[in-house]
């Protein structure tokens, strides 16, 4: 008979397989394979964590992430079904763990795979991570307070406020207390929020992503992982992938892997904050594993193999099982079972959390963002190097979106959205940016790729036409990431006065955002008087020219002084003499003794505001190719307006 | 054995540390000397370019040009090649062609940034019909390669027409240098899709492109280039006066049906077209650009890399020592 153990086995095979499969199709292309309606985002949405942090900050769950809620229900009735069956990150620290302690003594795996106090962490690490979302939750029922909208305000507060205390009753041991300071709390910011705006004071931002291992799982394989595979075959993209800073997020991937030769799962035990998430929902579990008698031997064969740490010997915690139903199988006794009754010997329905704690970090994670924002990164001192893809919402909204899953950075065709770095401001740590240097080209023109993959709507999802602004938004014009600027001190027709327009020649919108003037400028050598002359030749009678130098079309020849000024195109010179185009001799003859000039001719590129997308490709294709002579900044973004240029 | 306190080391043991410390003294001593250098690293240095391009065109045969006005394009190349004597006068049984095509930027085949999908599945149709073995398609683009060949239509063109599109890859690409020429030396040129090729056919459109003048079949080869390429635009008609001298096609094909009169080489607008109703089937690539200058308005003189094409020895910019026949396709 298959035993439990082996179907679990199974399915975490094939939510991994299915995983890493669902990574590989997400490119472009007219292979099957590729991407055509796979559902890329499935674990995403199948996420709590994701779902209730941007409900928190946005108040909304967006399209698809409500099938969250059916991960709930599902952890209601069965327990954290997700971490031990589902999650492709909890089944590749299950396989490293198990491989590390495969063949080890039953005293040593017990050692291993016992509980441990610091499993309380990763409730802290969730509590801040929903407070820091919160913020935006609570600035605005705040503000609903004075706006005078009382009767919404008061049902809302109520209904929080109920939630919060029951949790409190049932996590603390001392429930009077933590509801009297609940209350207490709340009742001072409410009196504040009547006479003052401290709504001002809190500001919230979705960091979830950096620990949610769903995220952190996609963004790892996409940016990291696949990337380097991919450098053998070139299957899964034309160009091989680059990505800055993969080098982070790749190595946190290798350490949460490594640190189950510590411990296993230790991710899943001690950091995860969904799996935190579950523990929470868990205590509510209809089924459960327990004992069927309080009586056993204690030979601690099921501790030895549990994934989870819960303890299944003693009391066992609730909230840690992960349903790896180990203890069922490797009970000689058949005392364990999965049954929908409470534990013989005892359990722990709540997680190990203490009231320090748990202050600690709610108040850490609702000032983690205020602080993080004196920086006015969101205000005067916004970051103009941090351009979002076309559609990206403002800032704001903007992080209280992002998960940091990288799906935009993995299906972007030219490769040129880029995981930010802190130096982009912590907030946006690995949120996508444009980067132009990188990648085949600048953000193409007719891509809406990573709007119509954002699981989360931080980059919406736009039509071309609202993109290219025709039709309906004929009127809106089209969606601005930034503009591009030219440094005059490296640009070549500009500093050196050598002809190119490379950038000219690749902006794609009509009428071209970069237009030319032309210049005719003198060579910084001069040359003496002219010896003789006919309607098309100039001699200086000596030879002070390289034969052929002027010849490419690029240098003409002009007579200062006299009464025929204009420049005329050379066609050929000898050492001592240069012709001119025949079909535009000298109205007269230049006499001898007066002043030749060699003149290149160089078309000087503008940019036109008005017509400027932002969309780098001049900067991409710039011939200056370290700092770039054109360089694009989100100035005039579309996303902000005040950004604007234009008044 | 060795755990009795004071008593240093049994003769065995101090024989086998010494044996242990001399081979190690001996390894060092080896890998110190035969690895040590007085040479200070030499400067960065080049391979040398190996590959060239094989010329394509027919061999002992003068230069044959048709022009045929009409809207329609499959009416056009037709009707070009029946009068220079069929595709079959330049594609022989077996031939292996391959077809540079203009998928510069990744825009829709309506804007006339790029080569006409229609145009190239009837180039495709007429090399298979007169005997080809395998017929593939390839360019460098601008914008990412895969992106170009999709979103231009060139992909699916190739497809159903039953050709192979060669997107080129990091290693698509050799070090190639050109007698002669300026700027092509050592330099990276795409060279696998020409593997086992022997016939070359250029598809370019006709198209306004401010630095060089116009963009047509010389300017075409251009996507044959790799490597950062944009720099040789500080001498625009010198590159292309290089390309002319590298690439020796058997034919080419200028496609003035809708020409690009503003805002090139990308365009972008279907305002920056015109209908000129002009196809161009040429065995010399000059004397096609020469002829397609006049359909944006300009003459060979305003474009230097025609005439310093044709004096490096590419072709003839006066297109009318070719005797073109002219044709008109007649509308049904």
């Amino acid at each position: 008979m298959t035993s439990i153990v082996s179907i679990r086995r199974i399915t975490q095979a094939a939510f991994l397989l299915l995983f890493l499969w669902l990574c590989a199709v997400m490119s472009l292309g007219t292979n099957w394979w590729q991407l055509r309606g796979w559902p890329v985002n499935i674990f995403l949405q199948l996420d709590p964590l994701a779902a209730l942090s941007t409900l928190l900050s946005t108040g909304t769950l967006y399209r698809e992430l409500f099938w969250a809620a059916g991960t709930v229900v599902l952890t209601i009735l069965l327990g954290r079904f997700f971490c031990g069956w589902v999650c492709p990150f909890g089944t590749l620290h299950q396989f490293v763990g198990w491989l590390h302690r495969f063949g080890k003594p039953l005293a040593e795996k017990t050692r291993l795979n016992g509980y441990r106090p610091a499993q309380a962490i990763k409730y802290y690490i969730l509590f801040f991570f929903l407070c820091a979302a919160a913020g935006t939750l609570l600035a605005r029922l705040t503000s609903l307070a004075r706006d005078g909208r009382i009767i919404p305000w008061i049902v809302v507060t109520a209904c929080l406020l109920t939630a919060a205390i029951l949790a409190a009753t049932k996590l603390f041991p001392r429930a009077g207390r933590a509801t009297a300071w609940l209350l207490a709390v709340t009742g001072a910011w409410t009196a504040l929020a009547v006479f003052f705006p401290v709504e001002r004071l809190i500001a919230g931002s979705v960091q979830t992503g950096l620990l949610d291992p769903i995220p952190l799982a996609h963004r790892s394989v996409h940016l990291a992982l696949l990337p380097v595979a991919d450098r053998f075959g070139g299957v899964l993209s034309a160009a091989p992938r680059q990505y800055t800073g993969a080098l982070l997020i790749g190595a946190v991937f290798i350490a949460a892997l490594g640190l189950n030769l510590w411990i296993p799962r230790f991710y899943c035990r001690f950091i995860c904050p969904l799996g935190a998430l579950f523990g929470l929902f868990g205590r509510f579990a209809f089924w459960r594993v327990g004992k069927t008698q309080s009586g056993c031997s204690m030979c601690s064969r099921c501790e030895a193999n549990c994934e989870g740490a819960c303890e299944p010997d003693t009391e066992i915690r609730i909230s840690e099982c992960v349903l790896c139903m180990n203890c069922l199988r490797s009970c000689h006794e058949n005392v364990m079972s999965y049954r929908a009754a409470k534990s013989a010997g005892g359990e722990i329905t709540s997680p190990d959390i203490t009231r320090r704690g748990f202050m600690v970090s709610v108040a850490s994670g609702f000032l983690a963002v205020p602080l993080a924002r004196l920086g006015a990164r969101l205000g005067l001192n916004w970051n103009p190097r941090l351009i979002r893809p076309p559609g990206a919402l403002p800032e704001a909204d903007f992080l209280n979106r992002c998960i940091k899953c990288g799906q935009c950075m993995r299906i972007c065709p030219t490769n040129i959205i880029q995981p930010a770095g802190v130096e982009h401001g912590v907030e946006a740590l690995w949120t996508p940016t444009l980067n132009f240097r990188i990648g085949t080209s600048g953000c193409q023109l007719n891509c809406v790729a990573c709007g119509q993959i954002c699981p989360t709507a931080a980059i919406r999802p736009l039509s071309l036409d609202e993109r290219l602004g025709l039709n309906e938004y004929a009127e809106a014009g089209p969606i601005r990431s930034g503009m591009a600027f030219i440094e005059q001190g490296r640009c070549l027709p500009w500093a050196m006065g050598t002809p190119c327009i490379v950038c000219q020649e690749n902006c794609p919108v009509s009428p071209k955002a970069i237009y030319t003037r032309e210049v005719f400028v003198p060579l910084r050598d001069t040359l003496p008087v002219v010896a003789k002359a006919d309607e098309l030749t100039v001699d200086f009678g000596a030879a002070v020219l390289a034969p052929g130098a002027f010849a490419n079309g690029d240098y003409f020849c002009a007579i200062s002084g006299g009464s025929d000024p204009r420049p005329r195109r050379i066609t050929e010179n000898s050492a001592s003499s240069l012709s001119i185009d025949s079909t535009d001799p000298w109205e007269r003859e230049p006499a001898a003794g007066s002043q030749a000039d060699v003149l290149i001719r160089l078309q000087r590129p503008y940019i036109d505001p008005r017509y400027c997308i932002g969309c780098g490709i001049c900067e991409h294709e710039c011939p200056v190719s370290g700092l770039k002579a054109i360089r694009v900044s989100a100035e005039n973004e579309s996303r902000e307006p005040q950004h604007r240029i234009l008044a | 054995m060795n755990q009795s306190p004071g008593n240093g080391s049994t003769r065995r043991e101090f024989l086998l540390r010494a044996i242990k410390a001399t081979a190690a003294v001996a390894a060092a001593s080896f890998i110190g000397y035969r690895f040590r250098t007085n040479r200070p690293p030499a400067r960065t240095s080049e391979d040398a370019g190996t590959f060239s391009l094989p010329d394509f065109s027919i061999p002992n045969r003068p230069a044959r040009m048709c022009v045929v006005t009409g809207a329609d394009r499959t009416k056009t190349i037709n009707l070009a090649l029946d009068a220079l004597g069929g595709m079959g006068e330049f594609v022989k049984n077996g031939d292996h062609v391959l077809i540079k095509v203009n998928a510069a930027f990744a825009t829709p085949p309506i804007l006339g940034a790029t080569t006409h999908p229609q145009l190239l599945e009837d180039v495709i149709r007429l090399c298979y019909a007169a005997g080809a073995a395998a017929v593939a398609v390839t360019d460098n683009p601008i914008n990412d390669a895969a992106s170009c060949f999709e979103l231009t239509g060139l992909a699916a063109a190739a497809r159903s027409a039953g050709a192979r599109v060669a997107v080129p890859r990091e290693a698509s690409f050799r070090p190639c240098t050109v007698p002669g020429a300026t700027y092509l030396v050592n330099w990276p040129v795409l060279a696998e899709p020409f593997r086992g090729v022997t016939k070359l056919i250029g598809l370019a459109p006709v198209k306004d492109h401010q630095r060089s003048g116009a963009s047509m079949t010389l300017k075409n080869w251009y996507g044959l280039l790799g490597g950062r390429r944009n720099v040789f635009h500080q001498d625009i008609h010198g590159i292309i006066t290089d390309l002319a001298m590298m690439v020796k096609p058997t034919l080419v094909v200028l496609d003035g049906t809708q020409t690009m009169m503003t805002n090139g080489p990308t365009g972008g607008s279907l305002s920056d077209l015109k209908a000129t109703n002009t196809m161009i089937v040429s065995t010399d690539p000059v004397a096609a650009d020469a002829f397609g200058a006049t359909l944006l308005g300009r003459t060979p003189a305003d474009l230097p890399y025609i005439l310093r094409a044709a004096a490096a020895g590419a072709g003839t910019a006066n297109y009318d020592l070719l005797n073109p026949i002219m044709l008109k396709a007649g509308e049904t």
